[in-house]
């Protein structure tokens, strides 16, 4: 048998042992290979200790199986050189095996859903968030029973029906009842699924606009590696932008000659009022990113040469949702989950959820993405450059030719 | 047919046919037998399948230890690993490369390339297949596509890095990426190699099972698995093409300038002049290709555990017919079903819609399919040989990952899942380990009939058992991970607040992840050891029904000796009522079982079961069957 030479033949059996582990390419493989090749200007001392320490050790383990496998070996064939029938029933201890999985299993389920199912996300924060939350609730609901019941049916038939000589497996190629049975409950329980999810979908995707109650519309656009968000300014309305118009100082491409665009704001983050539906227009510069608010139950990709759209309400300011769940340092955040190069892991910007009055104060502050140099190059009249002696009443002239000029 | 099977008798009496003489060459590496080249898609496969796992080693250490230092990497890896740490671009390379290996070249090659070969001739009774030419090519293809694929760590820029699925303009644009350059062209050109190497493989399959099944054999005598090769077969020649089709428009717009997929791009301040394409047009037609993918990756393994959970419980497989038409209903909605991989990616929502409806109602033949495993089991007589363990494993998982996979086909849940972890643990159950389990299931029980030689089952025990428990540690934990909202494809979870707490997680799941990995090396020592010194099989080992046992165990070109057998009945006749022994073979006819037949086995035939009716009357002994 194998495992006798195995045994008896150390050295072929070293060798085998390495080769296999070389061939893995497991972290010790590439331990023993870089220690092989080592460049000797570092002090690879250590290093070399800890590749030849956890080799030694995977070889002590080799050896130790081997060893177990050799006893087992022992013990059968002197059971059958007693005449006593074969030592080990693997039947029985795979069946048992089985059966402590089950038990096992289903307590690490447990657990997991206990105590990393407390580590998730907080209820959701927006409105539609509210019924994907209830959707998943459900669907966990009964993908559990269903995980439950068809483990405890796949292990406990594992288990009982193991095999002996004795019996004889019973005849039964199909039931048509049955099968019916099984294609048309899950079919039914699919459909309701398939129902509320379709209508969830739905009411995220095409919603009515309420006149009385227009969403706040804000630009996001995506490059390697960040966020540019445009606020539409007191017009409501985020302008227009063209790839083509991009420099250095307007880095986002926006076309000033669209009216709507010339009070656009910066803002370097996302500040929300709460209760009030937002509108992100979302674009790319580059490659596809996707915006992702997990908090929101918000994702849309952004991809480049078209605006993707995503309306959402939310509902919890970031000081209710501290309290909530006890953390004051909680934020909200909104983060690429579209791969988009060596910086994907960090594309982050932070997201406040705020009350109406604040949003007031904070969009007064924020400023235009309109400036002197891009005037210039947009041909629009620029602020005329005065001393600092000057009196507001100049200034005043300034605004209003300004304004002349956004108005035209 | 006949006039190979004449080559045949004489090549092994050695005549010396000049033409047909084997060297070392024809036998062992352009070798035009099915089953040869079956065992060298497997042995390929597992070597893929050990450096895919070998990088996924390498970046779950990154997760797991994002700052530390490991010194050995450097040596190991050079400039990738600077300072003994695994470099963003390079952390990005390895999930791609990972990706790719392991669903094309490890579950589409290694699996269907190794067990449609080996098993269609042997199992329908074939001497071998349709065009056994095309078949050594659509070997070699894949080979150079491997070879292809690795070489891309060779070269300076290192390889593609943009997801296996790489979509552009991240995959197009050269400036957007390092691997995006030569890289990239490199899996270009290994994908239409592995494309073509399956689509030869494809239709010899699907010629073979059509026109080449033995006397007797009719499609509803085929054992499921050669049901699953053939289905799995149709599905990649009418999917494939779509993948290439998309790749050659990705060549022109990287090489050519033409902008399929690209338009209105800006690197910083550097303005492409690409204009009009659409990046989603990509997604379109690698998903029409990526979602029956996934399909051709676990209809094998299914029809696999199907024939080894029938064999191991004596047991017919139940519901044969649903079987059957559970894979067709799979086959046919696995087209129309691609959308769901794209519900937040800027597709027209409507679509998002229709596209889940059509995504979960292909959860109702997956269902029936676990049911009917159960219910195989119930009552059975089960012998757990390491293939029995590693199918009841899969089981296991194909609920486990199915069962995901219905929170992600749901187009609202998908919003907040999409691209998580979540994702990564569902198909990494449902791929990753399910399709991997059919493998292990197949290799251990069909490796007497390619090697003629047994392996070690206490090795296998060791085996299975590692790896089940390991499997659920690694991916169990992920949904988690994913259900926070931790994106898939980040390099490090210390730039976030909220990902800190799982970094102890990761630091778990990267130690069970090696200890899956270690335990491998008990299948790679029992697998290669058990070629040249394993104990030498008998005929029929697992006492099954299907044709192959009937060939004998020492290889000859044309598979038997004499005539091809003659099949009389189902592949599933196990514990018939009425029978001495508890599994009757496909080529047993009724006269010989006159004790065991059963009305419904004469298909309506009068004259049968008269004759059956005489029988009984004659011998009412007989008729307390059981």
């Amino acid at each position: 048998m194998s495992l006798r030479k195995f045994i008896t033949n150390k050295t072929t059996a070293a060798l085998a042992v390495l080769i296999t582990v070389f061939a893995n390419t497991s972290v010790f493989a590439q331990d023993a290979a870089a220690g092989a090749a080592a460049a000797p200007k570092v002090d690879m001392g250590e290093v070399y200790k800890s590749v030849i320490f956890y080799i030694l050790v995977f070889l002590a383990v080799c050896l130790f199986i081997a060893i177990i496998g050799k006893a087992i070996k022992v013990y059968e064939l002197s059971r059958e050189a007693q005449g006593k029938p074969v030592g080990i029933n693997w039947n029985r201890v795979h069946a048992s095996l089985f059966a402590l999985f089950l038990v096992i299993g289903l307590y690490g389920v447990y657990w997991e859903y206990t105590v990393h199912g407390a580590m998730l996300l907080p209820d959701a924060a927006s409105e539609h968030g509210k019924k994907i939350d209830e959707m998943f609730n459900l669907t966990l609901i009964i993908t559990t029973i269903v995980f439950v019941v068809t483990h405890i049916l796949l292990f406990g038939f594992s288990y009982i029906y193991k095999y002996s000589a004795k019996r004889k497996a019973y005849y039964y190629p199909h039931n048509n009842t049955i099968e019916k049975i099984w294609t048309i409950v899950p079919a039914l329980v699919l459909t309701v699924l398939v129902l509320m999810g379709f209508l969830t979908w739905r009411s995220i995707f095409f919603k009515v606009e309420d006149p009385n109650n227009k969403p706040l519309q804000i630009e996001v656009t995506s490059e390697q590696f960040k966020w540019s968000i445009r606020y539409p300014g007191a017009d409501g309305i985020v302008g227009n932008k063209n790839y083509k118009l991009t420099t250095a100082t307007n880095t986002l491409g926006i076309d000033f000659k669209d009216i709507n665009s010339r009070d656009d704001e910066m803002a370097d983050e996302m500040v929300l009022p709460v209760g009030k539906p937002v509108k992100l227009i979302l674009t790319s510069k580059d490659v596809i990113h996707s915006f992702y608010m997990p908090h929101f139950r918000v994702q849309l990709n952004t991809v480049p040469g078209m605006r993707t759209i995503f309306e959402f309400t939310p509902t919890k300011t970031t000081a209710e949702m501290q309290q909530e769940t006890n953390d004051p340092n909680f934020k909200y955040l909104f983060l690429c989950a579209k791969i988009c190069g060596a910086g994907h892991y960090n594309m982050q910007k932070v997201v406040r959820v705020v009350s109406e009055a604040e949003y007031k104060t904070w969009i007064a502050e924020q400023k235009t993405y309109l400036n002197d140099d891009l005037r210039k190059q947009f041909n629009l009249p620029v602020a005329p450059v005065k001393s600092v002696a000057d009196s507001a009443a100049a200034d005043s002239v300034a605004v209003k030719t300004n304004q002349m000029a956004l108005n035209k | 047919m006949s006039t190979i099977a004449l080559h045949d008798e004489h090549n092994h009496d050695h005549a010396d046919h000049g033409h047909h003489k084997e060297t070392l060459i024809s036998k062992y590496i352009f070798s035009m037998d099915h089953k040869m080249i079956a065992k060298q898609f497997l042995i390929t496969g597992i070597i893929m399948a050990v450096i895919a796992m070998g990088l996924s080693i390498l970046f779950r250490i990154q997760l797991a230890w994002p700052d530390q230092n490991f010194p050995f990497l450097e040596t190991f890896l050079g400039k990738w690993a600077e300072g003994g740490r695994i470099k963003p671009d390079f952390y990005l390379a390895l999930v791609t490369i990972h990706g790719t290996i392991m669903v094309f070249f490890v579950l589409t090659a290694g699996l269907s390339g190794t067990f449609s070969n080996l098993l269609i001739p042997l199992q329908i009774g074939a001497r071998d297949m349709a065009s056994p030419f095309l078949n050594m090519l659509s070997y070699w293809f894949f080979f150079m596509a491997c070879v292809i694929m690795m070489s891309s760590f060779f070269i300076q820029t290192g390889p593609a890095s943009g997801g296996w699925t790489v979509y552009p303009p991240l995959s197009v644009v050269a400036k957007a990426m390092p691997g995006s350059g030569l890289g990239m062209t490199l899996w270009l050109v290994s994908m239409v190699l592995f494309v073509a190497s399956s689509l030869m493989g494809g239709i010899n399959y699907v010629s073979t099972i059509l026109n080449m099944r033995t006397k007797g054999m009719d499609l509803w005598k085929m054992p499921l698995t050669i049901w699953a090769f053939f289905l799995t077969a149709i599905l990649g020649i009418l999917s494939f093409p779509v993948l290439v089709a998309g790749v050659v428009l990705m060549v022109f717009d990287r090489s050519f300038g033409t902008s399929f997929y690209l338009s209105d791009i800006v690197l910083g301040t550097d303005i492409l002049p690409n204009e009009g394409g659409s990046p989603i047009l990509w997604q379109h037609l690698f998903w029409f290709l990526g979602h029956p993918e996934v399909y051709i990756v676990i209809m094998p393994a299914l029809g696999i555990s199907s024939e080894v959970i029938s064999v191991n419980s004596r047991k017919p497989i139940f519901g044969y017919h649903a079987m059957v038409y559970s894979l067709i209903g799979i086959t046919v909605l696995s087209f129309i079903v691609w959308g769901h991989h794209m519900f937040v990616t800027g597709m027209n929502p409507l679509l998002g819609g229709v596209f889940m409806i059509t995504t979960l109602i292909i959860a109702v033949p997956s269902a029936v399919k676990t049911f009917n495993y159960l219910a195989t089991l119930w009552r059975g007589n089960i012998r757990f040989t390491p293939a029995m363990l590693f199918a009841i494993g899969l089981v296991s998982f194909f609920i486990s990952g199915g069962l995901t996979g219905i929170f992600l086909g749901n187009a609202s849940l998908d919003i907040n899942l999409h691209d998580t972890y979540f994702v990564v643990a569902h198909f990494h159950l449902v791929m990753g380990s399910a399709a991997i389990f059919g493998m292990l299931a197949g290799v251990y029980h069909w490796f007497p009939k390619m090697f003629g030689r047994m392996m070690n089952a206490k090795l296998g025990y060791l085996h299975f058992w590692l790896t089940f428990i390991a499997a659920y540690l690694v991916f169990f934990p992920l949904h988690f991970l994913g259900l926070d909202g931790v994106p898939r494809r980040y390099y490090a979870f210390t730039e976030f607040e909220f990902m800190k707490k799982w970094l102890t997680v990761n630091v778990f799941v990267t130690w069970a992840a090696i200890m899956a990995a270690l335990a491998q090396v008990a299948f790679l020592f029992n697998f290669f050891y058990s070629i040249f010194k394993g104990k030498v099989s008998p005929q029929n080992p697992w006492e099954s029904n299907t044709l192959e046992w009937t060939a004998p165990v020492e290889h000859l070109h044309g598979n038997w000796p004499g005539e091809i057998p003659t099949v009389y009945r189902w592949p599933y006749d196990y514990s018939k009522p009425g029978h001495d022994v508890d599994f009757i073979p496909q080529t047993v006819p009724f006269s010989q079982t006159m004790s065991s037949n059963l009305p419904h086995d004469f298909e309506g035939n009068a004259e049968a079961e008269k004759i059956q009716q005489d029988w009984e009357l004659a011998n009412p002994v007989a008729e307390n069957k059981g």
